[in-house]
């Protein structure tokens, strides 16, 4: 008797519903048979059988959520003279073949990989919430949309909320469309545009062929046309086949034309590692495009942030690149349910009022720097943590003011080390708040090194909540 | 390629009127140019300066053939195109010297000025990028149902970039009004065509996506006014893209550094005198009774001084005050 697991289907799963059972018990099966129908967090996919056998018990009934990759949900026999078959104990995987036509994030279906002992990923993440209303002394500016007192949260994925913020803003302004590959008719290759195209038509939620270069160009075009284009990237890694564009056509044209001109864009999509996709398809962009005057760059962690920076980045009249991620997406936070939630770009937000040091992170590391927080403040230190949220105009002043308060600071960021997000703060503020300073001001960061695909070292490539918390140690002298 | 050949004979041929303008337009681009080229010598115009002597029949032909509201873009040969839309040639050579009244401030320069009244959309320094971005204008024509059709212009170098044919792709899918136009001047900076084209008809050159294309004597601006109505008819008929590849010839080097060595003096004499644009279409105009010799001169006359007046509106003009250096950025 073998035990057929639950298959990850992507590099990002580790949990799906079992939509449908395609076969029976008793059902005898050949390689190539389909199994089950399994909903990931992007997609529908059909569930192979890879051995022939004879379908025993299904352990989990169709239409169950939350199924753990690698969780036993049915047994299978193999045929008669197969008796010597692996062991069970063995759980050697019966995983079968996802039968979508590309895999989007570029890795194959493989086996689940080991459990990853670091933070949760996925839409099974604990809500850490946010308190939206920081009330600090003197904490007037406190960067947020004024939400009135008793407005109802509503807990939302990320990736909810950027399809609403799309939505929302289309339906207020007939100029903006979006356009990528697989947006439409596939409902986005993350899920994020579903339901687009049903409500607003295929002149404004546009399917592309697979040519990054052109459609971006195409966007820039469109915006010189007076629309409002968002383009997707289906990856920002994708993206560096369009970089010329973007930075050449949309970010310098406003000063090439001596402000006659300038270009309403929207780039946006996954950014940063995702997992065990190696080196071409793991790539943190932020420091890239922050680098460059005339964009704005934008990467939220929380769900608010990333409907109320998207709303507000749609609405912009310069380049806006927004960085989402992945691994995020599929986490849940509450947003408020107010008619326009737009958050100012340009803006950081203490997430966390602290006294002892100062964390500074933005998109997925700000999860990062609150579970740090938590084991900090078991040992007594009490850190106040930074949500950058947005890395171009960066928000430099609230870093200082609360490296002034806390005397150390310690920057989170998966991007590489050498002239990253980081080095700017460390170089801003030990030239504007050098004489606060109780210890050099420390950067955590991925490994300068292309990211390798095994799953031990694509670990020790990328920066962990172990590594914040040593790293905050570390300044605050323990 | 014959130039002189005559006029089409349809309802399309341009009058008297136009067939003057032609003339003017075109001499106006000559002139300009000639002076640009004079005032680089001097050290009063910077960096790169690329200029469209002997191309002139391009830009004139396809500009008079289309109507209000159509858009215009192109790389960096860029100041015939300008010219040819009605840009005011004292803002487009005070671009030139880097000056505030220039079109951008003295911020962008001879290869990336624009117009939005004008509707000129650059003025692109990176061969091939005003292509996805001349489609995209096209796109938004579609999208707003303005009947609008933009006219791309690339050179025969670009025609080898990967975007170009990521446009045509999208293009012909979408069916986008976009009229693309090859100015084949025979030369990719130093590189003849036959050393960097496989296919060195560029008019197959959408053959693949469906495009269909033609071949144009681009020395001839009636020939190109006659390709560019029925191209821009055919867009706006919604029957999508459009190639028309004009051959052509720049007589001077790719930019104002290039000694063009590639070739002969021989080889650049030889269309000058059989082919020059500019001389055989006043040469055609007085024989056919059109204009009178001294009508000519006297048009290069005013012309003269229109072109003097903006080199000295570009060399007074003052230079952009030290503030403008951090506006524009961002809006």
């Amino acid at each position: 008797m073998t035990q057929i697991l639950m298959p990850a289907l992507s590099p990002t799963m580790e949990e799906g519903k079992l939509a449908k059972w395609l076969v029976k018990e008793g059902d005898t099966v050949k390689s190539g048979d389909i199994l089950a129908e399994i909903e990931t967090d992007k997609a529908t996919m059909e569930f192979e059988a890879v051995d022939e056998g004879k379908i025993g018990k299904l352990l989990v009934p169709e239409g169950t959520e939350g199924v753990k990759v690698n969780q036993p949900i049915a047994e299978m026999a193999g045929d008669g003279e197969s008796a010597s078959k692996p062991a069970p104990s063995n759980r050697s995987p019966l995983v079968g073949e996802p039968k979508s036509q590309r895999d989007f994030g570029g890795g194959d279906a493989a086996p689940a990989p080991s459990p990853r002992p670091e933070a949760p990923r996925g839409a099974s993440t604990v809500d850490r919430g946010r308190d939206l209303h920081p009330r600090g002394e003197g904490d007037k500016e406190l960067n947020e949309p004024d939400v009135p007192a008793g407005t109802e949260l509503v807990v939302t994925t990320v990736r909810e909320a950027l399809r609403d913020a799309m939505a929302e803003e289309m339906r207020r302004d007939k100029t903006v469309f979006l356009m990528g590959e697989e947006v439409a008719q596939y409902q986005g290759a993350y899920k994020i545009s579903q339901n687009l195209l049903e409500e607003f038509g295929d002149m404004r939620v546009i399917d592309t062929p697979i040519t990054e270069h052109g459609f971006a160009g195409l966007g820039v075009g469109a915006a010189f046309g007076g629309l409002r284009p968002i383009v997707e990237f289906m990856t920002f890694n994708f993206a560096m086949q369009a970089i010329d564009q973007i930075i050449n056509s949309a970010a310098k044209t406003r000063y090439m034309s001596g402000g006659q001109m300038g270009c309403p864009i929207v780039f946006r999509g996954p950014n940063g590692p995702a997992a065990r996709v190696a080196a071409q398809h793991s790539q943190d962009y932020s420091s890239w495009y922050a680098h460059i005057p005339g964009l704005k760059v934008v990467a939220p962690y929380f769900a608010a942030d990333a409907k109320g920076l998207l709303k507000a980045a749609i609405r912009d009249p310069n380049p806006v690149i927004f960085l989402e991620n992945e691994i995020v997406y599929g986490r849940s936070f509450p947003v408020p349910k107010v008619e326009d939630y737009l958050v100012p770009i340009g803006k950081a937000r203490v997430v966390k009022k602290g006294a002892h040091v100062t964390l500074v992170a933005h998109s997925i590391c700000v999860g990062m720097i609150i579970e740090a927080a938590e084991k900090l403040a078991e040992e007594g230190i009490d850190a106040e943590l930074i949500d950058l949220r947005t890395l171009r105009p960066l928000d430099t002043g609230t870093v200082i003011e609360s490296v002034k308060k806390t005397n150390r600071l310690v920057t989170v960021e998966q991007g590489w080390p050498v002239g990253s997000i980081g080095s700017e703060i460390c170089s801003v503020v030990t030239s504007e708040a050098f004489d606060y300073l109780d210890a050099p001001p420390t950067k955590v960061t991925g490994k300068d090194v292309p990211m390798p695909y095994a799953a031990n070292l694509e670990k020790l490539a990328l920066p962990h909540v172990e590594d914040v918390i040593a790293a905050a140690k570390a300044v605050c002298y323990r | 390629m014959a130039s002189a050949k005559p006029a089409p004979q349809s309802e399309q041929s341009p009058g008297a009127d136009l067939q003057k303008k032609f003339y003017h337009d075109m001499l106006l681009i000559r002139r300009f140019e000639e002076k640009a080229g004079q005032l680089y010598g001097m050290g009063l115009i910077g960096g790169f300066c690329h200029l469209y002597i002997g191309q002139e029949a391009v830009v004139v032909g396809m500009q008079a053939a289309l109507k209000k509201g159509d858009q215009i873009i192109t790389a960096y040969r860029d100041h015939g195109h300008m010219l040819a839309t009605g840009m005011d040639p004292k803002g487009v050579m005070a671009e030139l010297t880097g000056r505030s009244t220039g079109y951008s401030k003295g911020k962008g320069g001879s290869m990336h000025m624009f117009s939005v009244e004008q509707n000129f959309y650059g003025g692109h320094g990176i061969v091939g990028a005003q292509v996805p971005i001349g489609t995209g204008l096209a796109f938004s024509n579609k999208y707003k149902k303005n009947g609008a059709v933009c006219v791309t212009y690339f050179g025969d170098g670009a025609a080898n970039q990967g975007q170009v044919y990521e446009s045509f792709n999208m293009a012909e899918l979408w069916k986008l009004p976009v009229i693309y136009v090859i100015e084949n001047n025979q030369y990719a900076m130093g590189t003849s065509v036959e050393r960097s084209s496989a296919e060195t008809d560029f008019s197959k050159r959408g053959a693949s996506f469906n495009i269909p294309g033609e071949q144009v004597d681009g020395m001839d601006v009636e020939a190109v006014y006659a390709a560019g109505q029925k191209a821009a008819q055919y867009c706006r008929e919604g029957k999508g893209p459009i190639i028309l590849e004009m051959k052509t010839y720049r007589y001077r080097g790719h930019s104002m550094s290039d000694p063009a060595k590639y070739r002969t003096r021989e080889e650049v004499q030889e269309v000058r005198e059989k082919r020059d644009p500019i001389e055989h279409y006043g040469a055609r105009m007085t024989e056919h009774g059109t204009v009178k010799e001294e009508d000519l001169k006297a048009m290069d006359k005013d012309i003269r001084s229109i072109v003097n007046t903006a080199a000295e509106f570009a060399q007074e003009s003052p230079e952009p005050a030290a503030e403008e250096l951090y506006t524009d950025v961002l809006a």
